[in-house]
């Protein structure tokens, strides 16, 4: 992934006379994300130290990604998303919503085949798409604040997932989904991570060398001026919202494969806990700033240490304690160190209307 | 001579309060005009409404002797105007490149491009010349413009609004935020700019900083433009009392 870690500057080592200030060196040094993987790779050293092979293993890395896939997939989404200055709680509600309305068409459709696996993803697909787009436009058009925005969506989604199923789980996915997720290698990659890893790259190209990601950054950074200079703001949030939705969609599916059932009760953390992953990967609450790089780190540490704490015989819920104190510290030390270098970069709160100076 | 931008009896009012008041203004090609007046006067308001940014109640704006209607800042822009605005709508978190071409990045050739690929390398190519045309000094073109000190950065809006405008750059109390040294690096970029031959109407407070580059001053008071001086031979004062109404000057005094 670490073609896709760097700020969308140029090269290193130009020779004008402007580049000389600054090296790339310097430049990722400067990244939260580098420092957070730092974090990461102490920790990974902490646990090999102790627990040996069984916790530096293929095997045991192999389950830490397929556990982080369906995470990694809506983070992608979650990072343009914050990038912009806004948020998306519904992101696990709609994961809920897509899944229930996918598995009901594939029961509805006989339960088996690669054919029904495909209608059911593009169902899932569609569906978050849809939220997505309710969100955004919410948000854009409406000037909602995203939180109030997101987390009313949040409660609708859930709620009309649990009206469809009347509550109870649907189990009936088919063999070819859940197949893929237990059995299917690509390139050595068991399928999920595969899957996660292949947005992951498309996500950070979008992000950071094109000018729907350019204008992502903008927005984020100073709405008005983006607006003056001619970015169409309003349709570009709709479409970060809908891009949010259709990954949080194509999470369900992935879900589905993962776990053989709809997970109507299992996602009521699943936003908090990718909003924690993109922020301790360095994308800033407040927009302009961030990277699809440190949002896989910030993936990564719940994950391991999760592992971890399990391989050597800690309660598992150290982890929470653990995560928590990561997530604020991480951000603690972001902002002081970006307040110092950053005079004039305003700070928006989440509450805040959107187009409102 | 034909004025390149002018304003003829424009009027708008906004509730009660009429903000212009069959106002006049003009300025010719390569020409730096000064625009002052005091708070309220209808500067801004001017301003916005050359710019396509504010519709008129009444009065005509000519664009090389023709009469244009400016509906949006787009249409203006495509005329060859720019504005910079005193707060210089930047995005801090972009470097000075993606700033000078934010809204209109040049897409990568080919194929690439149309999926939205942007060429760094030409946009950073441009962007270090335009700055270099300016004289301005930019620290570095990867850093965020918001670790730059307020000079770099209106040197970089500045440089941004040159690079669009062939015509006409509107400079909105460029020199408000600055220290000596940045400010005589502004009114140098004034100069320059000039030189290449685009109108800079230049608002200001800063009596001397008119005086040292605009070719002609003209002075509103209260929605209406009051007087025009020429830049050369003209003292504070008498701007100072054309402003405030001390000297009862009359259009046409100059």
């Amino acid at each position: 992934m670490s073609t896709v870690a760097n700020q969308p500057a140029v090269a290193a080592g130009d020779a004008d006379e402007f580049g000389g200030t600054q090296s790339l060196l310097k430049r990722v040094v400067g990244l939260q994300a580098f420092w957070i993987l730092g974090v990461l790779i102490v920790i990974c050293l902490f646990f090999t130290l102790i627990a040996g092979d069984r916790f530096l293993s293929t095997g045991n890395f192999s389950l830490i990604s397929q556990n982080v896939a369906v995470w990694a997939v809506i983070g992608v989404g979650m990072t343009f998303v914050i990038i912009t200055s806004g948020i998306d709680l519904s992101v696990g509600s709609v994961l809920v919503f897509s899944s229930v309305v996918a598995a009901k068409l594939m029961e509805a459709m006989g339960g088996n085949g690669v054919g029904v696996a495909a209608i059911g993803l593009v169902a899932a697909i569609l569906s978050g798409m849809a939220w997505g787009v309710v969100n955004g436009v919410l948000v854009a058009v409406a000037k909602v604040p995203p939180l109030i925005v997101t987390l009313g969506t949040l409660s609708v989604a859930l709620g009309l997932a649990q009206v469809i199923t009347g509550g109870i789980d649907i189990r009936s996915v088919p063999t070819e989904l859940t197949d893929f997720s237990a059995y299917t290698k690509i390139l050595g990659i068991p399928g999920l991570p595969f899957v996660a890893l292949v947005v992951l790259f498309l996500g950070g190209i979008l992000l950071h060398k094109t000018r729907f990601g350019r204008y992502t950054y903008a927005i984020g950074s100073n709405e008005e001026a983006a607006r003056r200079t001619g970015v169409k703001v309003t349709r570009h949030l709709v479409l970060v919202y809908a891009l949010a939705g259709t990954l949080a969609g194509l999470g369900a599916l992935l879900s589905l494969a993962q776990y053989g059932t709809t997970t109507i009760a299992g996602q009521s953390l699943t936003n908090l806990n990718v909003i924690a992953a993109v922020v301790i990967g360095g994308t800033s609450i407040f927009g302009g700033f961030g990277t699809i790089f440190g949002t896989v780190v910030g993936l990564f540490i719940p994950a391991v240490l999760q592992s971890g704490f399990v391989i050597i015989g800690v309660q598992p819920f150290w982890q929470g304690v653990a995560v928590g104190s990561v997530l604020i510290a991480a951000v603690y030390v972001d902002q002081t160190r970006r307040a110092a270098a950053m005079r004039s970069a305003r700070s928006r709160g989440l509450f805040k209307r959107r187009g409102s100076k | 001579m034909t004025a390149l931008l002018e304003a003829r009896s424009v009027s708008r009012s906004f509730g009660h309060v009429r903000a212009l008041d069959r106002a006049d203004f003009d300025i010719g090609p390569g020409e730096v005009v000064g625009l002052i007046g005091d708070n309220g006067a209808g500067k801004s308001t001017l301003i916005k409404a050359l710019s396509g940014s504010l519709e008129l109640d009444e009065g005509e704006i000519y664009f090389g002797g023709k009469p244009v209607r400016l509906s949006s800042p787009r249409q203006a822009n495509d005329l060859g105007i720019e504005v910079v605005y005193q707060d210089l709508a930047l995005a801090p978190h972009l470097n000075p490149v993606q700033n000078v071409f934010l809204g209109r990045e040049i897409p990568h050739k080919g194929v690439l491009g149309r999926l939205g690929f942007m060429d760094e390398k030409q946009m950073r190519r441009q962007a270090a010349a335009s700055f270099k045309e300016l004289g301005a000094t930019v620290r570095s073109l990867n850093s965020p413009v918001g670790s730059m000190s307020g000079g770099q950065r209106q040197g970089i809006a500045i440089a941004r609004a040159i690079a669009w405008a062939d015509k006409v750059v509107i400079l909105d109390e460029p020199t408000a935020a600055l220290g000596v040294i940045q400010t005589k690096n502004v009114l140098e970029s004034v100069k320059r700019v000039r030189d290449k031959g685009i109108a800079v109407v230049f608002i200001s407070h800063s009596m001397p900083h008119v005086l040292e580059v605009c070719d002609r001053i003209q002075v509103l008071r209260l929605g209406r433009r009051v007087a025009t001086y020429p830049g050369h031979g003209t003292t504070v004062e008498t701007l100072v009392g054309a402003m405030t109404g001390a000297l009862d000057t009359r259009e046409g005094a100059a």
